[in-house]
């Protein structure tokens, strides 16, 4: 069983805070953390490959920095790591993301599985996962919150929806995304920080993956980021006073422009 | 203060502070209330290899030293010294086999230890043998290729949740202190069983019992070391583990030194937060004094321990009196900052309080670590 991973590495939400001047992100001195749902994502090929046999490769594209999660994810159990990294993949949306995924997929071969986080908590698209079924031309289920049986052939597992979960079957090769409830991810082991640590982690540039620079980094992405701004914090302050029944009228009122 | 860990002790520190925030923090009010075992955790912990620790690579361990172990059970003694005595006691229990055992009973037993798959417990203690270990009623008769033992050990940590017991009993009475051996009783040996757990007044996670013995019947094999070296044996494992000790009382300390400060910074009175004044303050510094004095000392004592002197009793003893005594005080004074709140279970600084004291107590009372240093210098100053 050949499990791939998908992982991001992203600000912590936690920290976030946008430059006044310019109206981005300010990354300088916010702490990078792997993105919480592909905690989950690495944990669930882990516990697969427990129960099935195999192995688990983790895929990144992202800066040189980007190794951190990769070796993060490691010490919790994955096998091997592949960084996609090159200054021509700067300014991708989730199209060319997608796109540069699904070429390095090929490169590192035969997969029976593939699982990516629901969402990466920065750029919150969800389009990454689904993209990258598309272009490798298999079957995808997004927001799987159980797996309820698994086998060398395939899952039986359930996808969150709003209003409850649908129970589903699929054969490998398949795409998954995955959320939270899924399972509870695994304290990193001594043993595993260690081969952490000492693990050489393969890189691949564009060329490597036989990238066409016109669908890469910025020329490869359609969306345009035109501007970026806070919304401003308009907030009025009203009481309303009287008997219950006026106030209520009150306040149906004053929502009513807004209706 | 900075005390310039190595990488792989970070990497303790990191994994054990992981374990401490995410997982026993959450949970320790619960397992205090319900009196719980917490299975789950150490399953964790175990899966996470901190079991492994003090055990020798070749037996699938990790090969730390004491100040490895100093260093995650500071972290977990943080959450919980419960769950960090449940955790400790495991490691006392195999120490008797790292200390005397034989290569085929290390091959045996520790595997499965270092992994978590199997718990082991320590049995000293017994109704009328506690500080002076030479009240010891146990016995263990040779018949055969089988020892038969006779007794009960009480107040044994992880008792009913352990697979592997190391136990001490006397071989030959007439022999006094070289009388005594250490035996291995296993989970299901004939004759064996662990009374109902004790009700405690703290560290209430952990599981106390007492261990019965009816003619149980246990391999020739399962001696450890050689027959009358068994009080020997205790002490060295003794003094092996007492940092261990000191060092949960770091951590609680840590613990209810940070829950007091943050309170302290929240709480206004007389319109302002109760840290400006100074009567707090002080307070507060002392705790922070006395916990980073503590934590020299014990930090100090694990690194002499691990470059392997010849005798360590006293400053395995000096760090386990100073670092509980500071943990009781710390925890009395936070509870104190607190005031009212403090004295409430819905605070983790009433818990504190309760599980600090036996810090004081087991592995050798606070009183006799006194007299292991006062007769070590009494050793010392006669030699001039």
């Amino acid at each position: 069983m050949k499990i791939i991973v998908c992982i991001k590495q992203v600000p912590d939400a936690k920290d976030v805070r946008l430059d006044p001047k310019t109206n981005t992100l300010a990354r300088e001195g916010v702490q990078s953390i792997m993105n919480p749902y592909d905690l989950h994502a690495v944990e669930e090929a882990v516990r697969l490959r427990e129960l099935l046999g195999g192995e688990v490769t983790v895929l990144s594209m992202g800066p040189p920095q980007a190794e951190e999660v990769l070796r993060q994810a490691i010490s919790c159990g994955a096998d091997q790591a592949v960084l996609v990294s090159d200054r021509a993949f700067a300014g991708a949306d989730t199209w060319a993301t997608s796109y540069t995924l699904a070429k390095a997929v090929n490169v590192i071969g035969a997969f029976d599985l593939v699982l990516c986080g629901k969402q990466a908590i920065d750029g919150d698209t969800a389009q990454v996962g689904p993209g990258l079924a598309m272009r490798l031309q298999i079957p995808y289920v997004t927001c799987v919150q159980k797996v309820r049986e698994a086998t060398d052939s395939g899952l039986v597992l359930e996808r969150m929806m709003d209003d409850g979960y649908d129970v589903l079957a699929l054969d490998f090769p398949a795409l998954l995304t995955v959320v939270k409830d899924l399972n509870e991810p695994r304290v990193p082991s001594l043993k595993g920080k260690m081969r952490a640590k000492k693990a050489e982690i393969r890189r691949l540039t564009a060329a490597d993956i036989g990238a066409d620079p016109a669908c890469i980094g910025l020329p490869g992405s359609p969306t345009q980021v035109v501007k970026v701004f806070p919304p401003e914090a308009r907030r009025k302050r009203a009481v309303f006073t009287g008997n219950l029944d006026d106030q209520i009228g009150q306040l149906v009122d004053s929502l009513h422009p807004y209706l | 203060m900075d005390y310039f860990l190595t990488e792989e002790q970070e990497m303790i520190v990191g994994i054990a502070r992981q374990i401490t925030d995410e997982r026993i923090i959450p949970q320790r009010a619960e397992l205090d209330e319900n009196d719980a075992f917490p299975r789950a955790i150490l399953n964790e912990m175990a899966r996470a290899d901190l079991f492994g620790i003090p055990i020798p690579e070749e037996f699938g361990g990790f090969g730390g030293g004491c100040f490895d172990i100093v260093l995650a059970l500071e972290q977990l003694g943080r959450g919980c010294i419960g769950v960090g005595t449940a955790f400790a006691a495991s490691s006392l229990g195999i120490y008797p086999l790292l200390i005397a055992g034989s290569r085929e009973m290390c091959e045996k037993y520790l595997p499965d230890v270092a992994s978590g798959k199997k718990f082991a417990a320590f049995g000293l203690t017994e109704a009328n043998a506690g500080s002076d270990a030479s009240g010891i009623q146990t016995t263990a008769v040779l018949d055969g290729d089988e020892w038969v033992l006779n007794g009960t050990k009480q107040w044994i940590t992880n008792g009913g949740e352990a697979q592997i017991y190391t136990i001490v009993a006397i071989t030959d009475r007439s022999k006094g202190a070289r009388g005594a051996s250490m035996l291995v009783v296993e989970e299901g040996d004939p004759g064996f069983s662990c009374g109902p757990k004790e009700k405690k007044m703290g560290i209430r996670s952990s599981s106390t019992t007492e261990l019965i013995f009816k003619d149980c019947r246990i391999p020739k094999d399962r001696l450890i070391g050689r027959k009358g070296t068994g009080f020997i044996t205790v002490m060295k494992t003794l003094d092996s583990s007492r940092p261990g000790i000191a060092a949960l009382g770091l951590g609680l300390a840590q613990g209810a030194l940070d829950e007091a400060a943050t309170y302290a910074k929240q709480r206004v009175q007389f319109g302002k937060p109760i840290i400006a004044f100074q009567a707090v303050q002080h307070m507060l510094a002392d705790m922070a004094i006395q916990l980073e004095a503590a934590r020299a000392l014990v930090y100090g004592a694990a690194r002499h321990i691990d470059a392997h002197p010849k005798d360590i009793s006293k400053v395995s003893s000096m760090c386990k009196v100073f670092a509980t005594d500071m943990a009781m005080k710390v925890a009395t004074d936070a509870v104190q900052v607190m005031g009212g709140y403090g004295y409430m279970r819905e605070y983790p600084v009433e818990k504190m309080m309760r599980d600090a004291k036996i810090l004081q107590i087991y592995e050798g009372t606070n009183q006799i670590q006194r007299n292991v240093v006062g007769q070590e210098l009494n050793k010392e100053y006669g030699r001039a």
